[in-house]
């Protein structure tokens, strides 16, 4: 609950940051550090981690959650692993995640 | 056992025909001093080997078919082994290689994988053949799964007890005193027979066992000596089966378990490994709808339809699934209860934490067969949990009463209670399915394919099949699970019981196995770290024509343990990129189109974009339908 409360006060505050990462950086960064490995290379997600893809959260509570994750099967990736900069960096490349199709525009979603 | 001056007199014999050359005359004559009859030395020197063979007398190993064939076992797996090439030989000559057939195998550990998926189709075990030493340390693990599993396998193992029939070093190698003490922790019965009328009532007696709810593994030690010496005993005869009645829960904790659900206001039923009868899934059902409570099925064994209004669909782990919303809970056979209600921190970082995941004050029931089966040394029976109602019982067997009882107990204002709880349990369902199709769409196009596109796909090609899911739905994040319309027995088997991999492919091989005489189109998303542990087994599914679609799930690695190891990696603050070493299948890659083709079946692929999946699907399923084994290489996303 206080970590909810925490991201959102978080959230709040940066709602008018502007992401600064290097996208590429951040997909070499993104493969180099295994977040594919939960997140899934498109970032949609799976039994382990949560959808990254289309994410809401503004970079700062993105951040805030890699530091101190909420779930009990995700690592805290302090600063010594990866710098702010670098999630900067992950963090523009997952915003280059394209918006999914429909589903009503996929037949086999509808079968 | 024949006693020993019997027994070497047979042996004497029985070298006879075979042994020429003074030394081992020589050996004869001595060993032949203190037991007669005897033939003159002279006279067994000038006869050729030919002319000194015995007459054939029936061999020990062909009583022990006549008594495996009153189980109406189908088939026999195992590779071969000289301690129990006498059962081998009468299998496949005096039993005519039917009931049972003998399945030529390249490690027993797929052997008896092989008869786990098989029984968890057929719901009958069948027979493993293996050595009482080397080969059961081959099979150990996948007996242990099987236990863990509740899967009823017969394990006959070849030992040679007496030491005046050890032939050489070979033979001292592979015997030992008590052959099934190695896995003795996690079968449920074992006997070592010393005569052929003992074997006959033991191995009787152990497939009733067997298939006693708990169902378990259970081993017969076939004496080399008894199966190869001639018959002797008199008047031997086989005792019929008799298969006991499952045990049931007690009436009166059954109609307390009733009182608990109709009153409660949100019960939630969680099913693990409940259905081991196609009967299973239709009193579930009847137990769900009657009180409209929502289902949440574990997917250990085909419970429940997964499209059914009152099926929770998974959205996280179904092992776990989320029980913060019942005031009531009943587990039918449920994996590992404790879990199903606290929640612990993966990751260790302060101490274990611990909280629990249901509401204070929330009933909690069990009725499961499980505890009539608890052993000291392995921790399969899980943490102790404080329930309010534990009935020990069969579930399966016991739902009719409960059903029974729940009926007699609901009021018309119940009833009408009940009816709106079943249909915001339906509505939120709808939801669910909703949202899963949602992030199903979520990396449709990408490379590698996503897990949902490849469940997605080969819905598409089979939901107009009869069709069978025989392998784990959790290492693709239950896509298949969420997508497809599971309804038949037959639709899904679960997983392997203690997470021991190496399961995956030769268990399909015997579900399809099972399948094949129903014509059924079985599918197997086959993981690539378990395909690796015995992938011989791909050419027993081809040399026994064995039709079966596999379709690789390859992520190209030990993907659970790369999570680990990067988990561990970034909580010691040492970076993560390291985590690959030790997990990962790469520089090379492995080909396994090229493997499948190797052994003798078809392959394809690599496939890697998903635009090449439904061909690739199409052609394989023909060659299945052929009633051939193929397999489709798939790189995938990890899960």
């Amino acid at each position: 609950m206080k970590t909810a409360l925490l991201i959102l006060l978080l959230a709040a505050a940066a709602l008018a940051q502007t992401t600064a990462g290097s996208t590429d950086n951040g997909k070499r960064l993104f493969l180099r550090n295994g977040c594919y490995q939960c997140h899934g290379y498109a970032g949609q997600g799976g039994l382990n981690g949560v959808r990254l893809a289309q994410t809401k959260l503004p970079l700062v509570a993105f951040t805030a959650i890699v530091r101190n994750p909420p779930s009990s099967n995700m690592p805290p990736f302090r600063a010594k692993v990866m710098s702010d900069q670098e999630l900067a960096d992950v963090y523009a490349y997952i915003k280059t995640f394209p918006e999914p199709t429909p589903v009503k525009d996929i037949p086999l979603l509808n079968q | 056992m024949p006693d020993s001056k019997k027994t070497a007199v047979d042996r004497r014999r029985f070298l006879r025909g075979a042994v020429t050359g003074a030394a081992a005359l020589a050996a004869q004559a001595t060993t032949a001093k203190a037991q007669e009859p005897v033939a003159p030395a002279a006279e067994k020197a000038v006869k050729s080997a030919s002319e000194s063979a015995p007459a054939f007398e029936r061999p020990g190993s062909d009583f022990m078919v006549d008594v495996i064939k009153t189980l109406d076992i189908e088939y026999c797996a195992a590779n071969p082994g000289t301690s129990f090439r006498g059962l081998h030989e009468s299998v496949i000559n005096y039993g005519g290689n039917t009931m049972p057939e003998f399945l030529t195998c390249l490690h027993e550990e797929s052997s008896v994988a092989m008869a786990h998926g098989y029984a968890k189709i057929e719901g009958k075990p069948m027979m493993v053949m293996a050595h009482g030493t080397v080969g059961l340390q081959h099979a150990s693990m996948a007996i242990y799964n099987a236990y863990a599993d509740r899967v009823p396998l017969i394990v006959m193992l070849g030992n040679i007890l007496d030491i005046n029939y050890r032939r050489g070093s070979a033979d001292w190698y592979h015997s030992v005193q008590d052959a099934a003490a190695m896995v003795r922790d996690y079968i449920k019965w074992d006997d070592t027979p010393v005569t052929l009328a003992h074997f006959a009532e033991s191995t009787v007696r152990a497939y009733n066992i067997a298939m006693t709810p708990p169902f378990e593994p259970v081993v017969i030690v076939a004496d080399g000596v008894l199966q190869e010496e001639p018959i002797r005993e008199k008047n031997l005869r086989i005792p019929k089966l008799v298969v006991s009645a499952p045990p049931r829960g007690d009436s009166g904790a059954v109609a307390e378990a009733a009182k608990l659900l109709v009153d409660a206001e949100n019960p939630v039923i969680v099913a693990g490994r409940l259905a081991r009868t196609p009967h299973g899934i239709e009193l579930l059902t009847e137990l769900a709808e009657t009180l409209q409570a929502g289902v949440r099925d574990q997917r250990l064994r085909m419970n429940f339809p997964s499209h059914h209004p009152l099926n929770i669909p998974a959205v996280g782990d179904p092992i776990t699934p989320s029980l913060g919303d019942a005031d009531v809970v009943l587990g039918l056979e449920a994996q590992e209860l404790w879990s199903l209600t606290h929640k612990m921190t993966g990751l260790n970082k302060y101490g274990m934490e611990v909280t629990p995941t249901i509401r204070p004050g929330t009933k909690l029931i069990s009725i499961s067969a499980i505890e009539l089966n608890h052993k000291s040394n392995y921790q399969d029976f899980g943490r102790y949990v404080e329930v309010d109602l534990n009935i020990t019982g069969d579930a399966e067997a016991t739902l009719p009463e409960l059903i029974d009882a729940v009926k007699r107990l609901i009021t018309a204002d119940r009833k009408r209670a009940f009816e709106q709880r079943g249909m915001k349990i339906a509505d939120a369902n709808r939801k669910l399915h909703d949202r899963n199709r949602e992030l199903a769409a979520v990396a449709w196009d990408a490379s590698p394919v996503s897990t949902a596109r490849l469940a997605a796909e080969v819905w598409n090609q089979i939901k107009n099949e009869d069709w069978s899911l025989v392998s784990n739905d959790r290492y693709p994040s239950y896509w298949n699970t969420r997508l497809w319309n599971f309804t038949k027995p037959y639709h899904y088997i679960g997983a392997q019981g203690a997470a021991g991999i190496g399961y995956g492919a030769p268990a399909a091989v015997g579900a399809a196995l099972a399948n094949r005489k129903h014509g059924r189109l079985t599918v197997n998303i086959q993981p690539d770290g378990d395909m690796n542990y015995a992938p011989g087994v791909l050419w027993t599914a081809a040399h026994h024509k064995i039709p079966l679609l596999t379709i690789m799930h390859n992520n190209r690695a030990y993907h659970q343990e790369r999570m680990y190891i990067q988990m561990m990696a970034a909580k010691h603050d040492r970076g993560v990129e390291r985590a690959d070493i030790g997990t990962s299948f790469k520089d090379p890659f492995i080909n396994y189109a090229m493997m499948a083709k190797t052994y003798g079946m078809y392959g394809d692929g690599p496939i890697s974009d998903p635009k090449d999946l439904a061909p690739a699907l199409r052609r394989a399923i023909e060659v299945v339908k052929k009633g051939e084994p193929a397999l489709i290489d798939v790189v995938t996303q990890p899960r």
